[in-house]
């Protein structure tokens, strides 16, 4: 194996991530460190300009709460959210990223991005909550933005290196540990705070697609657990670890619905023309009382459409020529309808080419006018974002601002969206139990938590040293998969086929059979049970052992043996916390086949979990559930 | 094999520091094979079809080719992005169909380069224990709005 060379970084606030939550930390941070003269640095493991989940660009801003124009609140947010998770949120959370969502919207537009106004020039709303942009460019004008304000504030930014583990003083974050993709260097990065902010994770369980598809998730391919790991893997306190989340899409490439549903008021329909939300609606006397109040949440809307499914009633499909009928019906002539028809058309392409370019690809493959027929939808494969409709994360002090007397000992521990580990902040998808915030709440969560650490740097002044012995142990376990390749690869004629080790991309394989099998993945339409959950963590453990044994050629392959460490933990805490969780709440992102209704009396609580790097222990509990909303 | 390289068209961004592609894509997949000088995708299946290093090669040299387990052969989507705008066109596989060309705006206002973090909006209390961010109350406000903050919201 080559020589590494280790390159030590020091700083006073480390930023790990590229994506919306690790640019609004970098832009907050740079701000403040500025006046305190504290030094930044952002480590990303791809090129700022297309780093996270925005990388392709987005068609909306899907977190906008307008209370600037009076039609909404923030008691408003609070209730469409809880509502959407059947109770489970941390409203102080929420609350916290919301009253401040709008300021960032409105840097956005100040930075360039194209947001829709009308003939008035009020913003076009796609939903009661979203705005429609011109998003293309969306992620490379916040990074602009980022590395402006890294550059005025004398920042450091590392792009293409890749961070497998955080750097532990006994209960403290002092830094982060990693390695260059593109030459034979680890990175060391000793900080007062670390900013935990990338990503979510997919391909935990495997995708729909079978072969070259297989990279076309609905979330992006490179959101490979690193937050989850990061933090489980530093003792942090984990939330909502069972809350995947399972979008409903175009069927396939996974283009996005949400301007067909909202806009343009289309409908979906099963194969024999009937409506699932109406024939299915029995359904939600289940679910109560989050089921009857409107919007009805999202995994109810997949549930009633998943029971179509079961029986048999796909396809199920998106009627596009009825809705753009609809609407071209409504002109006034025949003239301003064409025009209204060209105008959709723009609209409705441009929502795919903004966001997924795949699905343009496949209509125009399929030959699809969506003026003319309607497309397939379905529900894609489970994944973890606590920044969308799901809830995964760590579990966050809220702000002191938002505590009321009961929920102040219980949320609030520390600075702003710091983890339970001093020094360790978490936004974006690393952070849980503060659902939809988006691109933009991801930002501002950023923004808010940025803040929170250089606020706790002020405070605590030089933190703890870093133990060299750590340092050492890490790097020969991150170099580990080199050295297994090297010293076995002569034994046989084929290096994929050899008995010492297994490869990254068998590996992953192997994590994505048993979560869709026993896990309520794609294949067993999201259904499990204690059972084979039980059955499926016991396979988990030898996956685990074999962990010691994947090997790696080159630079791209060991970062690839590190994303999936990072999924295989991710996998694991969810599978303990449905199991531990014994209800079915969600039942459009998993059913729970041995508890199948919901419990109120007993589980309207999170469930979180600590896990101990020491013994390899995981600790399951149950916390509280505290509105801060007055009335609920 | 979605993002694929058009062997005639690479140039391996001999004009420039690095590969451009290699430069860019989010899932590192784009690299520049040093015997031929060309790049390729060493990880098709991988792939999000995020067009980024579509987008950004400076010859034109890339183009995708949609997902061959679902996608019939035969349509094409191609990007043409400027400094303010992108043009897309988009070929069915009924040849029949005509084509569709689309211009989007990408950014407006501020020319490339010259987003500025700062100084768009003053900063109230400026207090680092308080709840107030950069630029805040006065940015949480539009010219609109009938609602006027003059201090971060609480409940």
């Amino acid at each position: 194996m080559a020589d590494f060379e280790t390159v030590t970084v020091e700083t006073d606030l480390l930023i790990c991530g590229g994506g919306m939550a690790a640019c609004g930390a970098a832009v907050e941070a740079a701000y403040w460190a500025k006046k305190h003269g504290l030094k930044i640095t952002v480590v990303d493991k791809a090129a700022m300009d297309r780093s996270g989940a925005v990388a392709m660009g987005l068609s909306a801003i899907n977190q906008y709460v307008d209370l600037n124009s009076g039609n909404n609140t923030l008691q408003d947010y609070l209730d469409y959210v809880r509502n959407d998770l059947m109770g489970i949120t941390r409203e102080d959370l929420v609350a916290s990223i919301a009253r401040h969502v709008d300021s960032t919207v409105h840097l956005f537009e100040k930075w360039g991005l194209p947001i829709w106004t009308d003939e008035d020039g009020k913003y076009v709303h796609e939903g009661r909550w979203q705005l429609m942009i011109n998003g293309e460019s969306y992620k490379v004008i916040v990074a602009e933005a980022a590395k402006n304000a890294l550059a005025e504030a004398d920042g450091e930014y590392f792009e293409r290196i890749f961070i497998t583990h955080p750097l532990m003083n006994g209960d403290k974050c002092v830094g982060a540990i990693g390695f260059s993709t593109r030459e034979n260097k680890v990175y060391v990065f000793k900080a007062k705070a670390t900013m935990v902010a990338m990503g979510g994770a997919v391909h935990v369980f495997k995708p729909r697609s079978t072969g070259e598809g297989f990279g076309r998730s609905w979330y992006p391919p490179f959101n490979s657990g690193a937050s989850a790991f990061f933090t489980i893997y530093g003792g942090a306190e984990m939330t909502c670890q069972e809350v995947r989340f399972i979008p409903v899409r175009f069927k396939d490439a996974y283009g996005p619905v949400g301007a067909w549903f909202l806009l343009f008021k289309a409908m979906a329909k099963n194969a024999q023309g009937g409506n699932y939300m109406q024939e299915n609606a029995a359904e939600l006397d289940k679910w109560e009382p989050y089921s009857k109040v409107k919007p009805c949440p999202a995994n109810l809307r997949n549930w009633l459409m998943m029971l179509d499914v079961m029986d048999g009633k796909s396809p199920i499909y998106m009627h596009t020529e009825d809705a753009i009928k609809a609407i071209v019906d409504k002109a006034p002539d025949a003239k301003a309808g064409q025009r209204q028809l060209k105008e959709l058309e723009a609209e409705a392409w441009e929502d795919f080419l903004d966001m997924t370019i795949s699905q343009a690809i496949l209509w125009a493959a399929s030959d699809v006018e969506p003026e003319k027929k309607p497309s397939e939808i379905m529900a894609c494969d489970p994944y973890f974002i606590g920044s969308h409709s799901g809830a995964s994360g760590a579990w966050l002090s809220g702000p002191e601002d938002l505590q009321t007397a009961e929920t102040k000992d219980e949320y609030c521990w520390g600075y702003p969206h710091m983890t339970t580990v001093s020094g360790m902040f978490a936004a974006g998808d690393a952070s849980g139990a503060s659902s939809h915030k988006f691109s933009s709440g991801s930002f501002t969560e950023g923004r808010i938590a940025a803040k929170g650490m250089v606020s706790y740097v002020v405070d605590n002044g030089d933190g703890p040293g870093l133990d060299a012995a750590q340092v050492d142990a890490l790097t020969a376990e991150i170099l580990k998969p080199l050295s297994t390749f090297d010293e076995h690869k002569a034994e046989t004629t084929d290096p994929d086929i050899n008995r010492n080790y297994i490869r990254p991309t068998q590996f992953m394989y192997r994590l994505q059979k048993i979560m869709d099998e026993y896990a309520g993945g794609v294949s067993s339409q999201f259904k499990t049970s204690d059972k084979l959950l039980e059955r499926g963590m016991e396979l988990l453990s030898s996956l685990k052992n074999d962990a010691d044994n994947m090997a790696a050629e080159d630079l791209h392959e060991l970062m690839r043996a590190w994303e999936n460490v990072h999924r295989m933990y991710q996998a694991d805490a969810h599978m303990r916390s449905i199991l531990f969780r014994e209800e079915t709440r969600w039942p459009g992102y998993y059913f729970r086949a041995d508890k199948p209704s919901i419990d109120n009396d007993n589980w309207l609580a999170f469930v979180n979990c600590t896990y101990d790097r020491a013994t390899g222990e995981w600790n399951m509990m149950r916390k509280p559930v505290k509105y801060i909303s007055p009335n609920v | 094999m979605p993002s694929f390289v058009i062997a005639e068209k690479c140039d391996g961004c001999k004009a420039l520091d690095t590969t451009a592609c290699q430069h860019i894509c989010p899932n590192d997949l784009m690299v520049l094979n040093t015997d031929s000088m060309k790049a390729y995708n060493q990880e098709p299946a991988m792939c999000w079809e995020c067009y980024s290093c579509v987008k950004i090669c400076p010859t034109q040299a890339i183009e995708v080719r949609g997902y061959a387990d679902f996608v019939p052969l035969g349509a094409s989507v191609s990007a043409m992005r400027s400094s303010e705008d992108i043009l897309w066109t988009i070929q069915f596989r009924d040849k029949s169909i005509k084509p569709k060309r689309f211009k989007f705006p990408i950014r407006r206002g501020v020319a490339e380069g010259q987003a500025k973090a700062f100084g768009h909006y003053p900063t109230g209390d400026d207090d680092l224990k308080s709840a107030t961010l950069m630029c805040e109350p006065a940015s949480l406000n539009t010219e609109k709005g009938p609602v006027k903050m003059d201090a971060v919201p609480t409940m």
